[in-house]
């Protein structure tokens, strides 16, 4: 009943062309939506998502691992309040599902950017590599890894050299080499979950 | 002793001037510790020299207290007095604290007992003191230090004074002589015993300490570093002035168990200094401990761990390498050198040595090798087993450094056993590559470029990160020049391939993408595609084939192209279920049935297509491979995507098509699915490379009629012409004449190359081209004369000169054609002129002795028109010395062709009646009779010529009966070959002029065979049979009249 009340809405359809998702898709997606948030507290939240559960659901359904990435992945998502809408989960997942690459693009680089300068900075690139080293020997070794990795990455795309990177930049060095698009960690759907997804969106409801 | 203190002992720097010190060193302690032996046993030895009063006494500061003097000496709170006195009363030992002075030996030897722990310092002092004892002991008439001090020279001055002292003087001389020589030979063997260090044993000592140190347990120290970046260029990092005392370099040396070390270097050895001092980084050079041979004896002896470790490490690399040499004792042959390596370190299976030893033996390595307790020798031994566990794991090659035998001979040894590897019936077509290429890497000694650590690092991070810093490792691999030889090896070396190939069983798409993508511009290095075969790298790749990842599918396809350039990768990649895959990629249709995905990496359908096509060109050089790709259904689909108009895609296709075209299945299969209307069509594209394989693919389907005749329906000779004029790209002028050449065995299509003017650009392709281009050149101008317009259209451009030249070559190819071109031209009665004139028939006939039969045959079948065009050529062919008798000799050869020729040969020989009798003397007859029983047409048609002429000399008829040629001849007549029954039919009637053949013909049923030839609308056999059929007619009416007269 609230896919048919969300139908007449004209949010539905600004979604709906907006963002290249298939109708049965973003029903779908309301769908998965409302199911998550009733297993949720329904007293506290009205109709929102809170963070725990986004996460959880990021967890389960596109195999995300990294704590600290599905934050600020949370926070990409998420306008400023601290809590999802369905408005925000459909935006977002349609990026997260069906993006274009230059949507990804500009996603990933939200995500990265935490301090919202519109940089990212050495610090934070710091920041996110930093578990991506097994921990070999001494904390004091895997550290001048990670600092290595992080300085290799500032040269590759820091064409101005100002030790940060700016959109433009990361945008140059990601079409340059696609592979650079979740540099600094995974923020999107695995590309084996993102085929399937249709599926297994369905599935899961 | 004089000498041997002033020139062997190490005085310190001072020496020169005044007092100087004695350094404690190995050397100047042996020096004393001799010494003092001499001293000691002075007293028991020569006691009466002992008693010898010094001219001078021997004075020191000693640190001997007085109260350690008993019996004998006369003590007091600060002096000492011996109680043994000389002459005047004086005692022989005085000691007046600290100084003291001693007059005899034997006072000397008691002060030595005295001292006990303390002897040596007290001799030191003594040394140090009197820096010319000898002078002191005999007088300064006897100083050593002067120039000469020979023996004599002492000698004579003894002899000279006659007191009775000089007898006993004369023999502590000699006694102390002898000492010194003692002394000098002591020092002598010391100096052959020490190594005297170098800025390169130096060097060579720090960086491979630095190789393994750093942070860790297991590592030997924690760090290890020079205190001046800056190196002279004598290889030496201490300033100028202190070089001067052969120091070479100062390091900082921080073990795990101790404080951090200051060292000095030096040529002498390795020693502890005054440290760097805090405040303006100086170094205090001042010696603080003993000197050691070498900086590894130097750790450890400072530090229990680092000699801990150090041994470690030489005992987990040997374990390594002796387990290794188990796991695989015969992997394959080239590892056997590997191995003979380690062997010959672990030094335990002599036996199985053997045969590898040999290849060391001008090796400066074995020497090296060779088991030692020298800490030196290890650590040489080290540098070597670090590299070849290296090697090891990266396939395990012989060294660079291996004398220059053996690469060559390791080749064939694997060349034998890729033979016996593979299955036979491998397609002529795989030339290249075939050859495993000695494989080389860096030299243990050889400086790394810096690319090579940071690649090390690179690995390092991709073995030990999550998928992000796997992404950003291989990120930055790619950053690197890839196509340089260096780093491709680089990655190798330091396990890279290991790694790579391992992320590509993972389920990480991305790690996949970047892995294959570095895979891919690693492996055009053939090394590279060897290892990435050893470490089983295309089972995986054949696998992700199957992937829903576009970019996979390509990128896998694309090395796979790449590594498949060797037969064994090939076989790989077959026995996997590659080609079948692949060919699966070529059906752009079936993939794009699937839905769309909006995936990040995704390609277009054709590129994965082209990819696989790339992967079926390079495996469709082995014939099992072809085989599995028609089987596969892969020849529609290549038909299919030649109709596309992309050149990228063109290129593989047409490649493939080309290298399977050698394949008669192939050829009918191309006929069938009319492949030859768009590799003509493409025959026009601007892309050489097209053009080239297109040119190809025509040249090996061109065999056939019906295929020549299709290339000319769909107007392909015109651009095959127009090409002919570009001969910049020689592999690609190379396939369009071949393609002209087999185009030009249809009359028709030499009519249109006439037209279009290409026998004339064939003509002036003679010249200045390589021979892969000419034998094609050749042989379609051979093809082109078979016509009379352009045979005389070749003499007039002047295209026999070159051809007659190209008859002194040895390429056997070339030689079979041109030999044909020439025949063709020799039918021309004015181009046999310039032929005879520029010596043609000599070199034709000297090509009958070419080893191979086919250029035997075509050089005689060329000969045939030349001998019967040549004007005089009777006597042209006597002046060829021996000429005929080679001829008449080439009847022996076992191969038809070269029978038939050299038979058409003699059929011409014989047109001359002189020439007929030489080679009837050289006995043309029986071994033409002897050929007689013979089922092959071609053969039987120019032999029965043949007889027929050598019918026309003496008694030949008579000889050819009685040689039991005549019945085989009769059974000719049998054969359903025209030709061979006019030939035949001829003979029979030469041979019918003597009786008995008549009667043999008759007895093998002739006449019936003759009398149905008389029918046949052949005129010249009709009346050979009939006049065959008349003499034996003729014979019975004689016989008949002779019975019944």
């Amino acid at each position: 009943h609230l896919c048919t009340s969300l139908k007449k809405d004209s949010q539905f359809w600004y979604l709906y062309s907006c963002f290249m998702v298939k109708k049965s898709e973003v029903e779908c997606l309301i769908r998965l939506f409302h199911s998550l948030v009733e297993r949720d507290d329904v007293r506290l939240h009205n109709n929102v998502l809170d963070r725990n559960t986004f996460r959880a659901t990021l967890h389960n359904l596109f195999g995300m691992t990294d704590d600290m990435l599905m934050k600020r992945v949370f926070f990409a998502f998420d306008k400023n309040d601290n809590c999802m809408n369905v408005k925000e989960w459909i935006k977002g997942l349609s990026v997260f599902l069906r993006g274009t690459f230059e949507e990804k693009l500009k996603f990933c680089f939200k995500v990265y950017y935490l301090n919202s300068d519109g940089y990212i900075s050495r610090e934070e690139i710091f920041d996110m590599l930093k578990n991506s080293l097994h921990q070999q020997s001494s904390e004091k070794e895997t550290d001048g890894g990670i600092e290595e990795l992080v300085e290799k990455m500032l040269k590759k795309m820091d064409y101005d050299n100002d030790g940060k990177i700016s959109f433009a930049v990361f945008e140059k060095a990601v079409k340059e080499e696609t592979l650079l698009l979740e540099v600094f960690g995974q923020c999107l759907p695995e590309a084996k979950v993102q085929c399937q997804q249709p599926k297994l969106v369905e599935k899961t409801f | 002793m004089g000498v041997a203190l002033t020139k062997s002992a190490q005085w310190t720097t001072a020496a020169g001037f005044g007092t100087g010190t004695l350094e404690i060193t190995p050397l100047n302690e042996g020096i004393l510790k001799e010494i003092i032996m001499f001293v000691e046993s002075f007293i028991y030895k020569h006691p009466q020299e002992a008693k010898y009063v010094f001219v001078e006494p021997l004075e020191w500061k000693t640190n001997l207290d007085p109260s350690a003097f008993e019996s004998g000496y006369v003590v007091s709170a600060t002096t000492v007095k011996s109680e043994e006195v000389d002459k005047n009363g004086q005692p022989l030992l005085f000691l007046s604290v600290p100084q003291i002075k001693i007059r005899s030996f034997g006072q000397l030897s008691c002060l030595l007992f005295i001292a006990k722990d303390t002897k040596l310092k007290e001799a030191q002092a003594c040394i140090e003191a009197n820096r010319n004892p000898v002078a002191k002991i005999l007088g300064m008439d006897y100083n050593t230090m002067k120039e000469d001090p020979s023996i004599l020279n002492i000698l004579d001055k003894i002899t000279k004074e006659d007191d009775p002292e000089s007898e006993v003087k004369m023999k502590m001389a000699m006694l102390l002589e002898e000492l010194d020589l003692h002394l000098l030979n002591y020092s002598l063997k010391h100096a052959s015993l020490e190594i005297h260090l170098n800025p390169v044993t130096i060097k060579k000592d720090i960086e491979l300490l630095k190789h393994f140190s750093g942070q860790g347990e297991q590592t030997v120290l924690e760090s290890i570093e020079y205190t001046s970046d800056y190196e002279f260029s004598n290889g030496c990092r201490a300033p100028p002035w202190r070089q001067l005392h052969g120091e070479i370099c100062y390091v900082l040396v921080k073990p795990h168990d101790v404080e951090t070390l200051c060292i000095t270097c030096c040529a002498e050895g390795v020693f502890l200094n005054g440290g760097k001092t805090d405040d303006e980084g100086e170094i205090n050079y001042e010696r603080k401990g003993a000197i050691y041979k070498d900086l590894v004896t130097f750790l450890k002896h400072k530090s229990a761990k680092f000699s801990e470790n150090m041994s470690k490490q030489v005992s987990t690399r040997l374990t390594e390498e002796q387990q290794k040499v188990k796991d695989q004792p015969k992997k394959a042959p080239k590892k056997k050198e590997a191995d003979a390596l380690h062997k010959s370190i672990t030094s335990s299976n002599k036996s199985k040595l053997e045969n590898n030893q040999i290849n060391f033996g001008k090796n400066q390595m074995t020497k090296r090798l060779e088991p030692s307790v020298n800490w030196k020798t290890d650590v040489d031994f080290k540098v070597i087993s670090v590299r070849d566990t290296q090697e090891k794991k990266h396939g395990g090659r012989p060294e660079k450094s291996t004398p220059p035998v053996s690469p060559g001979r390791a080749q064939l040894v694997h060349k034998n056993a890729d033979k016996t590897e593979e299955i036979p019936s491998e397609s002529s077509s795989e030339s290249e590559e075939d050859e495993e290429p000695p494989d080389h890497r860096q030299e243990a000694n050889a400086d790394l470029p810096s690319e090579y650590w940071q690649i090390q690092k690179l690995v390092k991070y991709l073995k030990g990160g999550n998928q992000t810093a796997t992404v950003i490792a291989l990120c930055s691999m790619r950053d690197f020049n890839l196509a340089q030889e260096t780093c491709q090896l680089a990655i190798r070396d330091v396990g890279g391939l290991e790694v790579l190939i391992n992320l590509l069983d993972t389920d990480e798409v991305k790690c996949k993408i970047g892995s294959l993508k570095i895979l891919k511009e690693i492996s055009y290095n053939p090394q590279i595609r060897r290892n990435i075969v050893d470490l089983g790298g295309l089972p995986v790749m054949v696998n992700i084939l199957d992937s829903p990842h576009k970019i996979l599918k390509c990128l896998a396809a694309e090395t796979i192209a790449n590594v498949a350039k060797f037969r064994r990768a090939r076989r790989v990649v077959r026995h996997h279920g590659g080609i079948t895959k692949l060919v699966a990629l070529l059906d752009c249709a079936q993939n794009s049935t699937e839905p769309a995905q909006a995936s990040l990496y995704d390609e277009r359908d054709v590129e994965v297509a082209r990819c696989g096509a790339l992967a079926l060109w390079s495996c469709s050089k082995s014939y099992a491979n072809k085989e599995a790709i028609r089987k596969a259904g892969g020849i529609p689909l290549l038909a299919q995507l030649l109709k596309t108009s992309h050149e990228n895609m063109l290129i593989p296709v047409v490649g493939t098509l080309q290298e399977c075209a050698s394949e008669e299945s192939y050829r009918a299969a191309i006929k069938a699915e009319r492949i030859i209307e768009n590799l003509v069509k493409n025959l026009n594209s601007e892309n050489e490379q097209l053009q080239e394989h297109c040119a190809m693919a025509i040249y090996q389907c061109a065999e056939d009629e019906e295929t020549r005749d299709l290339v000319r329906l769909h107007g392909g000779l015109k651009p095959l012409a127009s090409l002919l004029n570009k001969t910049d790209n020689k592999e690609r002028l190379a396939a369009v004449t071949g393609a002209i050449w087999k185009c030009s065995i249809s009359k028709e299509n030499v009519t249109k190359f006439r037209e279009y003017r290409a026998i004339e650009t064939l003509v002036g392709l003679l010249t200045d081209q390589p021979e892969e281009v000419l034998v094609n050149v050749v042989g379609a101008l051979g093809e082109c004369c078979q016509e009379y317009e352009n045979r005389v259209l070749v003499r007039k451009c002047g295209g026999i000169q070159p051809l007659v030249n190209l008859l002194v070559g040895i390429n056997q190819a070339l030689l079979v054609n041109v030999t044909k071109a020439v025949g063709a031209c020799a039918v021309e009665p004015e181009s046999m002129v310039i032929i005879d004139r520029l010596d043609g028939v000599r070199l034709l006939w000297s090509l009958l002795k070419n080893p191979h039969p086919d250029v035997k045959a075509s050089a005689a079948w060329a000969l045939c028109p030349c001998i019967q065009n040549a004007k005089d050529a009777g006597e042209m062919v006597r002046s060829f010395v021996g000429g005929l008798e080679l001829v008449v000799n080439l009847l022996k050869s076992d191969n038809k062709e070269v029978l038939a020729s050299v038979c058409a040969v003699i059929t011409n020989i014989a047109k001359d009646q002189e020439n007929l009798a030489v080679i009837t003397d050289h006995g043309v007859v029986p071994l033409l009779s002897k050929l007689a029983n013979t089922n092959n047409d071609k053969l039987r048609q120019h032999l029965a010529e043949a007889i027929s002429r050598c019918c026309m000399w003496g008694r030949n008829k008579v000889a050819f009966g009685e040689h039991k040629a005549v019945a085989p001849l009769v059974r000719y007549l049998k054969s359903n070959d025209t030709n061979v029954h006019r030939a035949t039919a001829q003979a029979l009637y030469q041979l019918s002029e003597d009786a008995n053949n008549c009667i043999t013909m008759h007895e093998n049923g002739a006449v019936k065979l003759l009398l149905d030839m008389v029918g046949s609308p052949d005129q010249d056999l009709q009346e050979a049979a009939a006049g065959c059929i008349s003499n034996i007619r003729r014979l019975a009416l004689a016989t008949e009249k002779a019975r019944y007269p």
